[in-house]
């Protein structure tokens, strides 16, 4: 079951990535604001929308 | 701050979703008939290439790679330029990642139904097409890594997380998994052998659910889902914690396929605990997704798109419920090999990712196209006819697997099996034509949808582009401490040599650790012997027509399993099994132990016409193995492969390997005469007896010694 080992190492190295990735993320500021994401995914940005909005 | 005018392409994401649309009908339309062959085996038509062994895994693998598939990268071409306010980071790699998918996806098809397999389930592509995965892969990681890397919006949001992590986890993967031995330029052996194999394929296969047909997909819901309803997300903190748990636990939970066989009762235990951890992270996903609607259910009254998306999150919920009551042991007792998988698998594929795909491609087809659906009424229907189809395909499914349990455990006072395999069969047989039925109406509700959507795009004016606006990020920023990893990632000729890094370096750990792992410490049973070259030509054989599609070869260690098949299995019968066979589905009985259960003569008759010897099989025919002369230019170069993996062959056996195959093969045809058989030693049929006759016989003669 040696391959065991590799498996271990493997799935730790991603498990460490997600993990490194979560300290990154949390140190850059991207779970300060938990509020606005939620909100600004459903605004549209094209010029096209924002002219209809203007009007 | 001066704004910067970018553009949002649109021929890409329509591109995948052309591709989505017809890999998805074309994936599901072999399922079907695969599932119609289960019933009437007539439906092989004794060709090879048509012959359910074949056949089963070019649906897995359309379904999976070509149609959820070409759905990811829909949502990601489509979603990531409008979540990070940038165009795709190159035009040139979109494109080249579109037409190399698909071409992987053409060659796979076409591979697979000429027999060209690596016998690794969701795996079963040969090396050269693993490699041109990885290219693929790579070029798609970089293109979404640029964009990332010149976004114009500082904050991630959550389904860019998901693509994130689908995309490093697949890539390890898929690397991890595919590590084979090329004997030639279509054939190959798994790196692994036997138990190990086992464990790195369901490690992969578990994964493979968890980050190809469920992350990306939680990705697409957490853009798709906000935008067709126009509500936010009902909990961002809830998406944050569930993402990060759900990756993690993810990982770990692929042994939880291998409960009760030889795999060691630790690891076993270990996959148990995470799959029933997973429950938590899944449904925090699920829940999010539903309150997401909350106050909004008149939409989904009206809305087909909301329709469909509140199925799929459903469907979400009661497999990712499923998952983990798999999982315990004793559930998996009756679950593991049955049908009980196949609707598990089922309620997945046709109701998260079939059913929210559907929702996309109904709300984003109008939107490309600058116009309203054709038809919300036809859109309706398709929601209840594939709604109907999935209850139909999986309630059958549920019932013939605990019919099946209770047959196959059934023994008489006087402690015989009261169950012939084949009663069992044929009590299932039809549960199996109502799967195919149920399965027949949801493809039917896809063809109302392609229709629906062409319709659609001819009444609107596909926009090719959307151009819009946003300031820059500024360049310095303050970033606490993580500023130095930070601000060099962020420049693109780094980040290009990062990325390659990476790539360098998981191939080498990967490349350099089963080195030294495979020949070190193979539990080993002394009378357990490498195959001979005729049983390895015909165990590649085997592999060819697809066998482990219905046949098992690991016996639990169940009184009616043992009483049924043999002694239970242990690891130390597989070591010389690159790659193992140990199956996911008994559709017919297990094989661990067949070896000298019956005559030669038998297993030519079976194969040649199964139901001659055992009537009312489902079983196709294999006509093409006795006319077919067995190719025995590459016996040298399979003993050499096996060899440099550690099988220890005799010296010089790749030169001599031929003469003994001869003599085998020889022998066989002798016995077969004596039974009145004719048929010349050179063909197909002999070398797969001889496989046949060799499963489980090391240990036999040992025990009977």
């Amino acid at each position: 079951m040696s391959v065991l080992i590799l498996l271990i190492v493997v799935s730790i190295c991603i498990a460490g990535g997600f993990l490194f990735a979560f300290l990154w993320s949390s140190g850059d500021g991207q779970f300060d604001d938990i509020y606005s994401p939620a909100q600004r995914v459903l605004f549209e940005d094209t010029i096209e929308s924002q002219e209809i909005t203007k009007d | 701050m001066q704004l910067e005018r970018f553009q949002y392409d649109n021929k890409i994401p329509r591109l995948f979703a052309i591709a989505t649309v017809f890999w998805g009908a074309v994936g599901m339309l072999l399922g079907v008939v695969i599932a119609f062959q289960l019933v009437f085996p007539a439906l092989n038509f004794d060709l090879s290439f048509l012959t359910y062994g074949r056949v089963r895994p070019v649906h897995t693998n359309a379904v999976i790679f070509a149609f959820v598939g070409n759905g990811i990268f829909t949502a990601i071409y489509y979603a990531i330029p409008r979540l990070l306010k940038a165009s795709m980071w190159s035009s040139l790699l979109s494109k080249i990642h579109f037409w190399g998918w698909q071409l992987i996806i053409v060659l796979a098809a076409v591979t697979l139904l000429f027999g060209y397999t690596t016998g690794k389930e969701y795996a079963e592509l040969e090396w050269p097409i693993d490699i041109l995965i990885t290219l693929i892969w790579v070029i798609f990681g970089i293109n979404m890594f640029g964009t990332i890397f010149t976004r114009r919006e500082r904050h991630l949001y959550v389904a860019l997380w998901f693509f994130i992590a689908s995309w490093v986890t697949v890539a390890m993967l898929h690397i991890v998994n595919s590590f084979e031995m090329p004997v030639n330029l279509l054939k190959s052996y798994s790196w692994y052998a036997g138990v190990q194999d086992a464990l790195v394929q369901w490690w992969y296969g578990h994964n493979a659910v968890a980050f190809f047909l469920t992350t990306p997909y939680l990705g697409l819901m957490y853009y798709f889902l906000p935008k067709a309803a126009d509500r936010p997300v009902y909990s961002y903190r809830l998406s944050i914690v569930h993402f990060w748990s759900l990756i993690f636990i993810y990982i770990w939970a692929g042994p939880h396929h291998l409960l009760y066989t030889a795999l060691p009762d630790w690891a076993q235990s270990l996959g148990t605990v995470f799959s029933i951890m997973l429950i938590l992270p899944s449904w925090g996903g699920m829940l999010n997704g539903l309150f997401t609607l909350r106050g909004a259910w008149d939409k989904v009254r009206e809305d087909p798109v909301l329709k469909f998306f509140v199925v799929a999150v459903t469907c979400y919920g009661m497999s990712t419920f499923e998952g983990p009551m798999l999982s315990l042991k004793n559930v998996n007792a009756i679950s593991h090999y049955s049908d009980w998988t196949v609707a598990h698998v089922h309620i997945g594929a046709l109701g998260w990712n079939g059913f929210l795909t559907f929702g996309m491609m109904y709300w984003l087809i109008p939107k490309m196209y600058n116009t309203q659906l054709f038809s919300k009424k036809l859109a309706s229907m398709h929601f209840w006819i594939g709604t109907l189809g999935i209850i139909l395909y999986a309630i059958p499914m549920y019932w013939s697997a605990f019919r099946a349990y209770f047959m196959m455990k059934a023994f008489t006072p006087e402690g015989q099996l009261q169950y012939q395999f084949i009663d069992i069969v044929q009590t299932v047989v039809p549960f199996y034509f109502l799967r195919a039925l149920g399965g027949t109406i949801f493809l039917v509700g896809v063809f109302v949808m392609i229709y629906n959507l062409i319709k659609t795009a001819k009444q609107g004016q596909f926009i090719e582009a959307e151009t819009a606006e946003a300031a820059p990020l500024p360049k310095a920023f303050t970033v606490p401490k993580s500023y130095m990893w930070h601000g060099v990632i962020e420049r693109k000729p780094i980040l290009l040599l990062t990325l390659s890094l990476v790539m360098v370096a998981i191939g080498g750990i990967v490349e350099l650790i089963p080195t030294f792992l495979v020949k070190s410490n193979v539990p080993t049973i002394s009378a357990v012997k490498p195959y001979t070259p005729l049983e390895l030509q015909g165990r590649d054989i085997y592999i060819r027509e697809g066998c482990y599609n219905c046949h098992s070869q690991m016996i639990r260690p169940f009184r009616y399993e043992v009483v049924r098949y043999g002694d239970y299995s242990k690891s130390g019968e597989f070591v010389y099994d690159h790659p193992f066979q140990w199956g996911s589905k008994r559709t017919g009985p297990d094989l661990a132990r067949v070896g000298g259960k019956y005559p030669d003569s038998w297993h030519f008759n079976h194969m040649l016409d199964p139901a001659s010897v055992s009537p009312g099989t489902n079983m196709p025919r294999y006509p093409w193995l006795f006319d077919n002369v067995l190719d025995v230019s590459t016996t040298g170069s399979k003993i050499h492969a096996m060899r440099k993996m550690g099988v220890p062959y005799a010296e010089s056996l790749e030169s001599t390997g031929n003469e003994i195959l001869q003599k085998q093969a020889e022998g066989i045809a002798e016995n077969l005469k004596k039974d009145k058989i004719e048929i010349a030693a050179d063909r197909e049929i002999i070398a797969l007896i001889a496989y046949l006759q060799k499963l489980g016989k090391d240990t036999r003669t040992s025990a009977s010694k």
